[in-house]
């Protein structure tokens, strides 16, 4: 029922995509192209999405649980740290250069497009680099090991002359 | 920009808002594309099945659409070498910052995450400024 249920938020995620324009390249290319011919159409998918769940939202989020009985799952960070702004910085110049971002590249992936399976393996690829840099220690505890705090018995024990 | 752009624009994104609605409703969980996919690229034990669930199920409308409305879909005007990059940007990228479009742009400011306002407006406006040097820079140096 989990997976069902799911499965049919996918679909109409993906029908949503697709006919609001998100899953033509050149549009979202058009929509951040300022100082071009600016086609701010795109607002209006981001605009509609954000009202529909900020209206919902807060309302689901007062139930205890989900309808099948699960937790909610939220994130749990809130800070806004270099990780989260390098990572966006990263995340914009790809969406810039290509035109896709991981939804609309993903549904996009029915076409069969070379193009598109491309940019999707290096998605993939580049998902698993970031898991792996951010499960990397931060840098503050990368130093080398402190020499011990105490002289290990035997290394001073000259004998009084 | 025409009013029927417009119609469609807000009608998708209805879509996208409702999908987001009714996955925190029904399953509990977040609607962020690129933070489904990393836990099926890098799994966790018991938390799999819904995230492939919901991939399948942007599939399966993908083909839907490809089917009944091909002209949904279009080309990206780079290279097979630059679209590789760009993909590795955008899953590096995500990964590092917890959420793409849907996470941050859409479920993170309907959550009014101050987090996700901070990582849309780093994302957009570096978006924008790469397709700037790519749309006007580059070719005026390279004639």
């Amino acid at each position: 029922m989990k997976r069902l249920s799911a499965f049919a938020c996918g679909v109409v995620f993906a029908l949503g995509l697709g006919i609001s324009g998100m899953t033509q390249p050149s549009k979202i290319l058009a929509f951040l192209d300022i100082a071009g011919a600016w086609d701010p159409t795109l607002l209006f998918v981001m605009g509609g999405a954000v009202l529909v769940a900020g209206a919902s939202f807060p309302r689901i989020l007062r139930r205890d649980r989900a309808v099948l009985g699960d937790d909610f799952a939220l994130p749990t960070r809130t800070a806004i740290d270099p990780r989260l702004l390098i990572g966006a910085a990263l995340f914009g110049v790809g969406w810039g250069l290509s035109g896709y971002c991981p939804g609309p590249a993903i549904v996009s992936l029915a076409t069969g497009s070379p193009a598109v399976i491309v940019f999707v393996l290096g998605l993939v690829i580049g998902l698993r680099t970031g898991a792996w840099l951010a499960d990397m220690p931060p840098a503050s505890d990368t130093r080398r090991p402190q020499r011990p705090a105490t002289i290990p018995k035997g290394v001073f024990d000259v004998p009084p002359l | 920009m025409d009013a029927t752009a417009i119609g469609y624009a807000l009608l998708g994104g209805v879509l996208i808002g409702v999908a987001a609605s009714a996955l925190l409703l029904i399953n509990g969980r977040i609607a962020g594309v690129s933070g489904i996919a990393a836990g099926v690229v890098t799994p966790r034990r018991g938390d799999t099945a819904w995230r492939v669930a919901f991939l399948a199920g942007l599939l399966a409308g993908g083909a839907l659409l490809a089917l009944v409305q091909p002209h949904a879909f279009g080309r990206s005007p780079a290279s097979h070498l630059v679209l590789g990059l760009a993909g590795f940007l955008v899953g590096v990228g995500t990964r590092l910052s917890n959420g793409c479009t849907s996470g941050h742009g859409v479920c993170g400011l309907a959550r009014r995450s101050v987090r996700s306002l901070a990582a849309t407006a780093t994302f957009m406006a570096c978006a924008a400024a790469t397709v700037f040097v790519v749309a006007h820079l580059v070719p005026r140096l390279a004639p």
